[in-house]
């Protein structure tokens, strides 16, 4: 331990080493598996929307990855079934979190079709649960005296609206909850689908 | 493919056993000829020269701390600047999880944005900045020989803090790159890389020049830590290749290692460093030193994909991230030997030096955090822990008990030697001391007992999933309480750190009347 160049180097290899186990080797064998038929990418407007939910750092508190039943109850909680690599094969960045302040949202959009059910609870989160911790998003809407035509209106239990006037929707609401109701990796997977196995009973058979 | 896969998962561990095994025979049969004279390189030239607790009495003997004293001051500066600010966002974020309509009225104030701040201005602005710094003043001082190019980390310097004050800025208006821990644009990523270029020269050049045969245990660990964390940087930055469940894989490996092979080379080769030279006497086992560093080295490089235990990729490889973290064990162990020894055999060190008090405590909690981390990778574990608060006390476990507290003994041992003069209210840095002790017991405490209520609850299936946040909220409030004190620490070592930079009156007035 008494010359530089060594030192350097072995430290390097290690490091090459690890980048190989854990980034180039799954990466590889993730990449050789089929995309699921019922997966499509997200429209213009999802993807708006899914910028939203990045930039507002939605997921230091929802992950988006239900776990297998051997492991816990997310499918009994609705969350779906567990996810497998190639559900994310269109998420840059990823979002598959490691919070669960809030529940998991991978496919909250089945679990909550209702446009008008999430733009009210993204206003205001207490107005429909009263225990909620989940920050209120009013930047995304505006008050009007009046809604114009081709305004979305916020349904808001009594208290929660202001004095007069009506709360609408901003177009960044709408693509954050177009993104929300486009979460649903509720079809079949492919047979080689990937996850991890860790937690699976001998007798289930996997 | 199962049998492949198989096959690299038992690869990646009998290579890094037969790393070790080699390791241990190589000592055994010194191979490296480590011994005590070698463990007194920390010392100057004279060998140890007594216990290094009195501020002045080795005031820049050698006329190597003076070339350091500029930019190690600056870094030092910088880094207090991030600490106060990025602690402050901490607790506005802790805040805002039991008021959650507080500061609501803009995008930049929101939860998801105030996270993201006080963890990269806590982890690019403070930890590593700091570490830097005592990078800058050990590691000439080990070579025993003066900062070669001194004026490149200065230049370094204000690159550095403008990538990161940009970046913050960047992503407080919602352009991020939207992963824990690499949430800056990688348009201004390319800011940390330059500046990284201009700490890494200057060293490199001081480290070839050196004037001692024997690179301490100190150098290995900041030497390998400056090649580890730019590669990681580097690659994990790459914009438009990464994607998907490859990306996830990417992420923690990053995120992991930024801890492991970047923050806590920093802080166990400064606690290497500091603990024997404020004693005065060398570490208790110089060989065992070895496996701690390569230790380390081979596995905590591959523990990063536990942070996906149950998640949606290959049994194999969270497997081996199971494997590696249990086998973390072994460095920490011998780390933990040797540091811990050194200082119960001499406990009277603890109360003749304020910053051993510092160095100390985090060592010891490099070895607690260590240990529950080996323990929270274990499945059966995990699948409680995950996904809970539990994570966010263990990460400030390490991150903050071990590597910030031993930074703040770290720079309270340095800025009286790099001045020439005493602290003024030493009252002041045990006030500091016991506020982020207290605090973070509180804080510590708060998120552990409540991330295990809240892991147990998420598990039932017949309590529902308002019962796991209702819980919670008694343990975030009191989450609150400890976090404001460590930031009213902060703020009282921000004063010590400017008290001792600023000239006192009685001797500006003396030089003055000298002349």
């Amino acid at each position: 331990m008494n010359r530089y160049l060594p030192l350097v180097l072995i430290a390097f290899g290690i490091l090459a080493f690890a980048t190989l186990m854990l980034v180039i080797a799954p990466g590889i064998q993730m990449a050789q598996r089929t995309v699921p038929e019922g997966l499509r990418p997200y429209s213009e407007q999802e993807s708006r929307g899914r910028k939203q939910y990045v930039s507002l750092g939605c997921v230091y508190c929802h992950s988006q990855q239900p776990r297998s039943p051997d492991q816990a109850p997310d499918v009994e909680r609705g969350w779906g079934r567990p996810s497998v690599a190639g559900d994310y094969v269109f998420d840059r960045p990823h979002q598959l979190g490691t919070m669960r302040t809030g529940p998991d949202l991978l496919n909250v959009g089945v679990r909550l079709p209702s446009e008008s059910w999430h733009l009210t609870h993204l206003y205001q989160p207490r107005a429909i649960f009263g225990w909620s911790i989940m920050p209120a998003y009013p930047y995304l809407f505006e008050e009007k005296a009046e809604a114009g035509p081709e305004d979305t209106v916020v349904v808001l239990p009594e208290g929660f609206g202001p004095e007069s006037g009506v709360v609408v929707a901003r177009p960044e609401a709408l693509d954050l909850t177009a993104y929300l109701l486009a979460l649903d990796r509720t079809y079949p997977i492919p047979e080689d689908a990937l996850r991890d196995d860790g937690y699976a009973r001998k007798e289930s058979g996997s | 493919m199962p049998i492949t896969m198989g096959l690299l998962l038992g690869l990646s561990f009998v290579v890094s056993l037969l790393a070790l095994s080699f390791l241990i025979w190589a000592i055994a049969t010194r191979q490296f000829a480590l011994d005590r004279a070698h463990a007194a390189t920390v010392f100057g030239k004279g060998g140890a020269d007594g216990p290094d607790t009195d501020g002045t009495h080795l005031f820049d003997t050698t006329g190597i701390d003076r070339v350091s004293a500029r930019p190690v001051r600056l870094l030092i500066l910088g880094a207090i600047f991030w600490l106060v600010l990025g602690s402050t966002f901490g607790v506005i974020a802790s805040l805002k999880l039991h008021w959650p309509d507080w500061l609501n009225q803009a995008a930049p104030l929101t939860f998801g944005r105030m996270r993201a701040l006080h963890l990269n201005l806590v982890a690019y602005g403070w930890l590593s900045q700091i570490g830097i710094a005592c990078m800058f003043w050990i590691l000439p001082r080990i070579f025993r020989t003066p900062l070669r190019a001194p004026q490149l980390p200065v230049i370094g310097f204000w690159i550095w803090n403008i990538g990161v004050a940009l970046g913050a800025l960047a992503f407080s208006q919602g352009w991020t790159d939207g992963e824990e821990w690499l949430e800056f644009p990688w348009q201004l990523d390319t800011l940390l890389v330059l500046a990284g270029v201009f700490f890494v020269v200057p060293l490199v050049k001081t480290a070839r020049a050196r004037e001692v045969d024997h690179i301490y245990v100190t150098g290995w660990y900041f030497l390998a830590a400056m090649v580890w964390f730019p590669c990681l940087f580097f690659i994990a930055n790459l914009p438009g290749i990464h994607y998907g469940v490859e990306e996830a894989t990417v992420n923690w490996w990053f995120a992991h290692n930024v801890l492991g092979l970047w923050l806590t080379p920093l802080g166990v080769g400064t606690a290497y460093y500091f603990i024997p030279k404020i004693i005065g006497k060398p570490i208790y086992s110089y060989s065992l030193s070895l496996i701690g560093f390569w230790g380390l080295a081979l596995f905590y490089s591959q523990v990063g994909i536990h942070h996906l235990i149950g998640g949606p990729l290959p049994t194999w490889v969270v497997t081996l991230s199971v494997v590696h973290s249990v086998m973390m064990f072994i460095p920490v162990i011998a780390v933990a030997i040797n540091q811990h020894v050194t200082v119960a055999r001499n406990l009277w060190a603890l109360k003749e030096s304020l910053p051993l008090r510092f160095i100390s405590f985090g060592a010891v909690m490099y070895t607690l955090a260590s240990f529950q981390g080996s323990i929270e990778a274990l499945r059966s574990v995990n699948t409680i822990t995950h996904f809970t608060h539990y994570t966010v006390g263990h990460a400030h476990l390490g991150a903050y008990a071990f590597v910030s507290i031993v930074m703040f003994g770290a720079a309270y041992h340095i800025m009286p030697r790099m001045v020439g003069r005493d602290f003024a209210h030493p009252g002041l840095i045990r006030l500091h001391f016991w506020l982020v002790v207290l605090g973070f017991a509180i804080y510590f405490f708060a998120l552990t007992i409540g991330g295990l209520l809240q892991g147990l609850a998420m598990l039932d299936a017949t309590r529902s999933f308002a019962e796991s946040v209702i819980l919670t909220k008694p343990w975030l409030e009191a989450r609150s309480v400890g976090g404001t004190m460590m930031t009213l620490g902060h703020i009282l070592f921000a004063i010590n750190v400017i008290g001792i930079l600023r000239k006192p009156r009685a001797i500006a007035q003396s030089a003055v009347a000298a002349e």
